[in-house]
C-alpha cells in the first residue's frame, strides 16, 4: 500500500520528521475513511438508531441526560417488564451512556447544541476512528516495520467484521467496547514490555472502562492471565511480568467491582477465577525467584517442589470445596454454550433463540474478513518465528478468538482485531521485502558466497529478491488484493450492514428504492392513540423498540432477565384464546403487537419465531404447551389448511392472519414468507379486536377487549354480534346448559 | 473465599520469610521432613542470613512495610472468617487495599533493588533468560528510582480512590 512505498522512497533522503508527518497524515486519513465508510446508513436512510438493543441504550441515554447521573445510577424502571419492573441502573453496563452523556455535556459547554440522538448515532463511527489509531499503536508494538501498524489500522478501519457492529446508528455497547479492547491490549503489551507500574495502572483503568461498557470484558479477564500463565510455563518469568500483571489485577479487579452490575462477580464467579489463580501463582513464582537468589540450585529444587505441592493442594482443595458448597457461582450459561454448542439448545432456549448466538457459518469468515483470513495464519506463523512476550500474546489471542468466533457469530467481533494485526504483520513483511527498489547489494551477495564455502550459511542464508519480474508480480498482486479488499468492504458495508432494520428498504421493479416504514408507523400510532400507561404485549424482540419509539410500558424486552415472564408471554401467544385471555387480563395488557411479514415476504416475522415462543413456554409449562402439537403428523411446520389444531387455534396464528384473507380474491390468500396458500376463511378472534394494521401489514396491533357488559363470554358475544338469528339458538342453548349445571 | 485464602497464604508467605525467621521452616517443613529435616531448617537459616546481610537499608524498610500490610490483610481476613463478612464491601475494599498496596510495594521493591544493588536474584533469573537469546532487554528495564517511585504513587492513588469509592 501507499504508506510503505512512501516510506521506502523517503528512506535515507528525507529525515524522520517527514516520515512522522506522513504517518500522522495517513493515520488521520485512515480514521476519516473509517468514519465515513460507516455513514452509508445515515445517507441512505436518515440519522436513526438501529435495531433493538440500541433503542434501549438510546432511551437510557436520554434518561441520563435529562435526570442526571445519580438518578440514572439508581434508576428503577417501572415501564418495562410490566408488573415487575427492572432495576435498570444496576443491571446495565453504563459505559456507553455515560460516554455519550459526557460528550453531550462537553459539546453543550462549548456552546455547540447537538441533539443527543445525533451523538448517539455518530458515536460508533467516531470511536471506530479511534479504534484504527489504537490498532496502529498495538501493531507497532509487535513489529519493527513501520508499515505494519499503518496497514493494521487501515484493515481495522474498514473490515466488515468490525463495521457490522459499528455503523452509524448502531448505538450498542460494542461501539466503544472494541476500541477499549484494542487499547487495553495495547497498554497491556506496553506494560509487559516496560514493566512499569504506570502502564499497568493505565491498563487497569482502561480495563475498568471496558468493564463498564461491555460484558465481553470477560475475554480480557481471561486472556491476560492466560498470557501470563503461558509466559510462566515457558520459563519467562521476569519482574516486568510480575509488576504489570499484579498491578493490573489489583487495580483492575477493584475497578471492575465499581460497576453495580458486576459487583462481587470478580470474586464469586468462576469466569474470573483464572485471573485470581494466576495472581496467586505469580506471587508464588516471584517468591520462589526471590529465594532462588540466595540458594544454590539443588536445595532450591527441593524447597520449590514442596512449596508448589503444598500450595497447589491447598488452593485446589479450597476451590473445589467452595464450588461444591456454592460460595463461588458456577459458570454462567452463556459460558457453557461456548464449550458445548449444543448446550444452549437443550437447556436454555432463550439463549439459543438469539440468532447472533448461533455457530458461525464458514463463509461468514470470508464475508467479514475477506483476504485477511488467509493472511492470518501467515501472520501468526511469523509471530512464532520471533516469539517475544508480545508475540506470545498474539498467538494465544488468535487461537482463543478463532475458536470463539467459530462458536458464536457475534464473537467474530473479538477475532477481527487480531486478524488485522496478524494480517498486517504478514503483509508488511511481504511488502518490505518486495518493494525494495534496489537489488540486494553485491556485498551481501559476496558475503553469502563466502559463507557458503564455510558451510555455515545453510543455517542463515542471505535472502533477497533479484529479478524485477518477481517483484512486480508480487507487488501487483498484493495491490490487486488490497484493492479488491477495499471494494469488498465497501460493498458489504453498503449492502449488508447498513440497514437500520427499523426502516426497511426494497427495490421496485424499475430499480428505484422503496422504503418500508411500518414499524415506526405503528409505534407512532401507539404513541398518539393510546393512553400513556397502556401496556403493550409483544414478543421480547420488540420490547426495546416499543419502549424507545412508542414510549409505552411493555411486558418483556430484550433484556431477558426473567425467563418465566417471557415464557408467560410465549404461553399467551401459543395457547388458545380461552387460555390466553385470562393471562392477558392478569397482566393488564391493553394491546398486543404482532409482526407479520406474510404480505410483503418479510421473513423475520413472529410466525417464523413462533417455535421459539413455544419452546420457551414449554420449558416452564411442559404440560400445557407442547412443541409437538405445532407440527403436523409428518413433522412439518405448516400454516395452511393442514396446520394442526393447536397451530390454528393459537393466538399468534389468529392474530397474524386475522382478516388477511379479505385482501385476496376468495380462496387465493397467499402467505409470501412461507410460500403457502391459506385457508379460505380467516380465523375468528373473539377476545381481541384489531386496532391498527400498518401499511404493509408488517405490524398488527390488537386491543384486548374488556369483559363483556352482559357477563357473556367473548365467543358468545361475538357470535351474537355477527348474525342474530342462528346464533340466538346457540345462545339459548348456552344459558340452559348453565342452568342445568 | 478459597482463592482469596490462596492468595493470602501466598502473600503472607512472601515477606514473612524475610522478616521473621520462624515461619519459613514451618512452610517448607511439611514435605521436607520426608527427606531430611535438618536440611530444610538449614536452608531457611541460610536464606535468612544471606538476606539480612545483603539487603540494603531502604529495601529493608520496604520489606517491613510489606510485612505490615500482610499483617493487616491477614487480620482482616481472620476477622472475616471468624466474625462474618457482613459489610462485605467494606471488608473487600479493606482487604484488597492491603493486597493491592502489597503488590505495588513489591513491584517498587523489584524495580528499585534490581537496578540498584542486584541482591542476588538478578544473576539467577538472567541465567534462566539466557535460554532465549532473542530477549533483547534483560532484567533491568532502565527505570530510574524516581520514575519507579512516581509510578508507585500513581498506582497507589488509583488503588485508594477505588477502595474509598467501594467502601460504601
Amino acid at each position: 500500500m501507499a504508506p510503505s512505498s512512501l516510506d521506502v522512497v523517503l528512506k535515507g533522503s528525507s529525515g524522520r520528521n517527514t516520515r512522522g508527518l506522513l504517518r500522522v497524515i495517513i493515520l488521520c486519513t485512515i480514521a476519516a475513511a473509517a468514519v465515513s465508510s460507516r455513514l452509508f446508513s445515515v445517507i441512505r436512510f436518515e440519522s436513526i438508531i438501529h435495531e433493538f438493543d440500541p433503542w434501549f441504550n438510546f432511551r437510557a441515554t436520554k434518561y441520563l441526560v435529562e435526570n442526571g447521573f445519580y438518578s440514572f445510577w439508581d434508576w428503577f424502571d417501572d415501564r418495562t417488564w410490566h408488573p415487575l419492573g427492572r432495576v435498570t441502573g444496576g443491571t446495565l453496563y453504563p459505559g456507553l451512556m455515560v460516554t455519550s452523556g459526557v460528550i453531550y455535556h462537553i459539546l453543550r459547554l462549548l456552546t455547540i447544541p447537538v441533539d443527543i440522538r445525533n451523538i448517539c448515532v455518530l458515536l460508533a463511527p467516531g470511536f471506530s476512528g479511534l479504534t484504527a489509531l489504537a490498532m496502529y499503536l498495538l501493531t507497532s508494538e509487535m513489529s519493527d516495520s513501520p508499515s505494519a501498524g499503518l496497514l493494521a489500522a487501515a484493515f481495522m478501519g474498514i473490515t466488515p467484521g468490525y463495521i457490522s457492529r459499528s455503523v452509524a446508528g448502531s448505538y450498542d455497547n460494542e461501539a466503544i467496547a472494541i476500541f477499549l479492547l484494542v487499547f487495553t491490549f495495547y497498554l497491556w503489551i506496553k506494560a509487559v514490555k516496560n514493566g512499569s507500574i504506570m502502564w499497568g495502572a493505565l491498563t487497569a483503568l482502561f480495563y475498568g472502562y471496558m468493564v463498564s461498557a461491555w460484558g465481553g470484558y470477560v475475554f480480557i479477564t481471561n486472556l491476560i492471565p492466560l498470557h501470563v500463565f503461558v509466559l510462566l510455563c515457558m520459563g519467562r518469568y521476569s519482574t516486568r511480568v510480575y509488576i504489570s500483571y499484579t498491578t493490573w489485577y489489583a487495580l483492575g479487579t477493584l475497578g471492575s467491582m465499581q460497576i453495580p452490575f458486576v459487583g462481587f462477580l470478580p470474586i464469586r464467579n468462576s469466569d474470573h477465577m483464572s485471573a485470581l489463580g494466576v495472581f496467586g501463582l505469580i506471587q508464588l513464582v516471584a517468591f520462589a525467584e526471590f529465594i532462588r537468589g540466595y540458594l544454590p540450585g539443588k536445595q532450591f529444587q527441593k524447597l520449590l517442589t514442596s512449596m508448589v505441592l503444598l500450595t497447589f493442594g491447598l488452593g485446589f482443595g479450597g476451590l473445589v470445596l467452595l464450588s461444591v458448597s456454592g460460595v463461588i457461582a458456577p459458570w454462567s450459561g452463556r459460558f457453557y454454550s461456548l464449550w458445548d454448542t449444543g448446550y444452549a439448545k437443550i437447556h436454555i432456549p432463550i439463549i439459543a433463540s438469539v440468532s447472533e448466538h448461533q455457530p458461525t457459518a464458514w463463509p461468514a469468515f470470508f464475508f467479514d474478513l475477506n483476504f485477511l483470513i488467509w493472511l492470518f495464519p501467515a501472520g501468526v506463523f511469523m509471530c512464532f518465528q520471533k516469539l517475544k512476550d508480545e508475540h506470545v500474546f498474539v498467538v494465544i489471542y488468535s487461537v482463543l478468538a478463532s475458536y470463539f468466533a467459530g462458536v458464536m457469530v457475534r464473537l467474530m467481533l473479538t477475532l477481527t482485531p487480531i486478524v488485522c494485526v496478524a494480517a498486517a504483520l504478514a503483509l508488511s513483511c511481504i511488502l518490505d521485502n518486495f518493494l525494495v527498489a534496489s537489488t540486494p547489494s553485491t556485498e551481501t551477495k559476496a558475503k553469502a558466497t563466502t559463507e557458503d564455502k564455510s558451510l555455515r550459511s545453510a543455517r542463515n542464508p542471505v535472502v533477497g529478491i533479484y529479478s524485477w519480474f518477481s517483484k512486480s508480480v508480487v507487488v501487483a498482486s498484493v495491490t490487486l488484493y488490497l484493492l479488491m479488499f477495499v471494494a469488498h468492504c465497501t460493498w458489504v458495508t453498503s449492502n449488508a450492514y447498513s440497514s437500520p432494520s427499523v426502516v426497511l428498504a426494497s427495490k421496485l421493479p424499475d430499480g428505484s428504492q422503496f422504503i418500508i416504514d411500518d414499524y415506526r408507523e405503528a409505534y407512532y400510532w401507539l404513541r398518539q392513540n393510546t393512553p400513556d400507561n397502556a401496556k403493550i404485549m409483544s414478543w421480547w424482540d420488540y420490547g426495546y423498540q416499543i419502549g424507545g419509539m412508542a414510549d409505552r410500558p411493555t411486558l418483556v424486552d430484550n433484556n431477558t432477565w426473567n425467563n418465566t415472564h417471557i415464557a408467560t408471554v410465549g404461553k399467551a401467544m401459543s395457547s388458545r384464546e380461552e387460555v390466553s385471555y385470562p393471562i392477558l387480563r392478569q397482566h393488564d395488557v391493553d394491546y398486543v403487537l404482532v409482526v407479520f411479514g406474510g404480505l410483503l415476504g418479510y421473513s423475520g416475522d413472529d410466525l417464523n419465531k413462533f417455535l421459539w415462543m413455544v419452546r420457551i413456554a414449554e420449558g416452564i409449562w411442559p404440560d400445557e404447551v407442547k412443541e409437538r402439537d405445532f407440527f403436523t403428523a409428518r413433522g412439518e411446520y405448516r400454516v395452511d389448511e393442514e396446520a394442526t389444531p393447536a397451530m390454528k387455534n393459537s393466538l399468534m396464528y389468529k392474530m397474524s392472519y386475522h382478516n388477511y384473507q379479505s385482501l385476496f380474491p376468495p380462496g387465493q390468500a397467499m402467505d409470501r414468507v412461507r410460500g403457502t396458500k391459506l385457508p379460505k376463511e380467516s380465523p375468528q378472534l373473539n377476545t381481541l379486536e384489531e386496532a391498527f394494521t400498518s401499511e404493509n401489514w408488517i405490524v398488527r396491533l390488537y386491543k384486548v377487549k374488556d369483559l363483556d357488559n352482559l357477563g357473556r363470554d367473548h365467543s358468545n358475544a361475538v357470535a351474537f354480534d355477527k348474525g342474530l338469528k342462528r346464533k340466538r339458538a346457540t345462545k339459548r342453548k348456552g344459558p340452559r346448559v348453565l342452568r342445568t349445571e | 473465599m478459597a482463592p482469596k485464602r490462596h492468595a493470602a497464604s501466598t502473600t503472607s508467605a512472601a515477606p514473612s520469610t524475610p522478616t521473621p525467621a520462624p515461619p519459613t521452616p514451618k512452610l517448607s517443613s511439611g514435605p521436607a521432613t520426608l527427606k531430611t529435616n535438618a536440611s530444610a531448617a538449614e536452608i531457611a537459616g541460610h536464606v535468612w542470613q544471606q538476606y539480612a546481610s545483603t539487603t540494603p537499608q531502604r529495601t529493608l524498610l520496604l520489606d517491613a512495610f510489606m510485612a505490615f500490610l500482610v499483617l493487616v490483610g491477614g487480620l482482616q481476613f481472620v476477622y472475616c472468617v471468624l466474625a462474618g463478612n457482613y459489610p462485605f464491601n467494606a471488608f473487600l475494599s479493606g482487604f484488597s487495599a492491603a493486597v493491592g498496596q502489597f503488590v505495588l510495594t513489591a513491584s517498587l521493591r523489584m524495580q528499585t533493588s534490581d537496578s540498584g544493588t542486584g541482591s542476588g536474584s538478578k544473576p539467577s533469573s538472567k541465567g534462566k533468560n539466557a535460554h532465549f537469546a532473542d530477549e533483547s532487554e534483560e532484567q533491568g528495564t532502565g527505570t530510574s528510582h524516581e520514575r519507579a517511585f512516581a509510578d508507585y504513587i500513581f498506582g497507589s492513588l488509583i488503588l485508594h480512590f477505588f477502595c474509598v469509592n467501594f467502601i460504601n
